[in-house]
């Protein structure tokens, strides 16, 4: 079994680091770089920046977040939120990204997954998918940072994503996001039986049991969370502990 | 003590920025360039590369990097290639076709295989943090990854897997579900590394540092 990936995932409005629910509501919570150092030094194995308006005024605040953010934490670190093309993805990467999480764009021009996974590859291409309940086992895939419904079933369009190219999907349940009540399991489910790329579960993480059901049940990759981690209520080591106890292999910290 | 240094190859490929804040962060004098006669005349060079390996090559011929980088080499300097860096110092890669490498190690890059391991499909890329083994008979001793524990786990993304046709210049494998992985290989003072060692945290930055003192 491969080792599960923790990840720690900073959403930003502006300069600063914001934690909402259901992704509203949003709420200045500080200084994003320095939560991401904080959580690199307590054994984070990833990071995600999501800028969460994502404004073409807002990007130069995103890109020197990153900027900064590489010349102290050497862990991966995805980024998205905003990226409409190749160029912002160049942008990006020339700052210390080592991924972009596309959405919005994708949605409207799914072309731009296959430019920018032909051009950069795969590896550093992450579709992020935002996904409703609309019935059982039904989910649609929303738009804009969880505002704006696309139309698109989210199970068929994570298949999608994967064949234009992505090599991951963030997948984020916006019914679950940021209320600590556990992740949206069937749609893990739905969606990693349904592809062969690693596949993020994001959304709703509270405690470690939520963390264990997502793996074991949902077939999750990695596992991104945010509120527990913000608000100091699980930290990695904890995470760490708890996961190797349930049988979850996870990477050994020094 | 004098501040190493080190030259980091661009030509518009790959994470050149984390690598060089990396050595930045270890005090080293990082100079980034494409320019052939300060290649040629660097300290210790390292390749990154993040991305296709044909448009890679393509990139490094455009800017008549091909024979500085083989004269480097020549001169017994220390060069560590990253990820597709790394691939790149074979022979030839099958990643979408057939195509010529650097040819500083014997060796293809092959695919690595989408079959099913224990009942689920292998997941390709191979992302995520995984172990270094000691392949058998070998040691990290005086190499980059002097100091090392065995299974430490180290951040690799990648699709293609470097396959050295001397097992002697594998320096550290790992196994992916049941494919074994050259995580690392050497051959004298060449050094590649399918992993990133700048997104590794601790670990990655002691590999680095090790690379300043070969």
């Amino acid at each position: 079994m491969r080792n599960l990936r923790l990840i720690a995932r900073l959403d930003i409005k502006g300069p600063n680091l914001i934690k909402g629910i259901h992704l509203e509501g949003l709420r200045i919570l500080g200084n994003p770089q320095v939560f991401a150092k904080k959580y690199y030094d307590a054994g984070a194995d990833e990071i995600i920046y999501m800028d969460s308006v994502a404004s073409l005024y807002g990007r130069d605040n995103l890109i020197e977040i990153v900027r900064k953010t590489s010349q102290q934490v050497f862990i991966p670190m995805t980024v998205g939120g905003g990226i409409r093309s190749v160029e912002n993805v160049t942008e990006l990467l020339q700052v210390g990204a080592d991924k972009v999480a596309v959405n919005t764009a994708a949605v409207k021009n799914p072309i731009l997954l296959r430019d920018i996974a032909e051009r950069f590859g795969s590896q550093c291409l992450v579709a992020s998918i935002e996904a409703k309940q609309t019935g059982k086992n039904a989910w649609e895939a929303y738009t804009d940072n969880g505002r704006e419904p696309s139309g698109l079933d989210a199970v068929k369009w994570a298949q999608q994503t994967q064949s234009l190219g992505a090599g991951e999907i963030l997948l984020t349940s916006i019914d679950q996001e940021g209320t600590k009540k556990g992740f949206d399991v069937e749609l893990l489910k739905a969606v990693s039986s349904k592809v062969s790329i690693p596949v993020i579960a994001c959304g709703g993480m509270g405690n470690i049991s939520h963390l264990v059901t997502v793996v074991t049940r949902g077939g999750a990759d990695a596992v991104a969370f945010a509120s527990v981690l913000h608000y100091n209520l699980l930290s990695f080591s904890d995470i760490r502990k708890a996961a190797l106890n349930s049988g979850i292999k996870v990477r050994q910290c020094q | 003590m004098s501040v190493k240094k080190v030259t980091v190859i661009d030509y518009g490929l790959g994470n050149v920025f984390s690598v060089c804040k990396a050595f930045e962060h270890l005090g080293c004098k990082v100079t980034l360039t494409d320019n052939a006669d300060l290649l040629i005349h660097s300290d210790r060079i390292v390749l990154p590369g993040v991305g296709a390996f044909k448009s890679a090559m393509a990139e490094l011929q455009k800017r008549n990097l091909v024979e500085p980088i083989l004269t480097f080499s020549k001169k017994n300097k220390p060069l560590l290639g990253i990820c597709l860096g790394m691939q790149l110092l074979l022979e030839f890669s099958q990643e979408f076709g057939t195509h010529k490498g650097l040819g500083l190690i014997a060796g293809k890059v092959e695919p690595i295989p989408r079959q099913i391991f224990q009942g689920n499909h292998r997941k390709i890329p191979h992302i995520g943090w995984n172990d270094l083994i000691v392949p058998e008979g070998g040691s990290w001793e005086g190499t980059i990854l002097e100091g090392i524990p065995e299974k430490t786990s180290v951040y690799f993304v990648h699709s293609f897997n470097v396959v050295p046709k001397n097992p002697l210049y594998r320096l550290a494998d790992a196994t992916y579900e049941g494919y074994l992985i050259s995580a690392a290989i050497r051959k004298d003072l060449l050094y590649g590394c399918q992993f990133h060692p700048e997104k590794s945290s601790v670990v990655g930055l002691k590999i680095l540092e090790n690379f300043l003192r070969v």
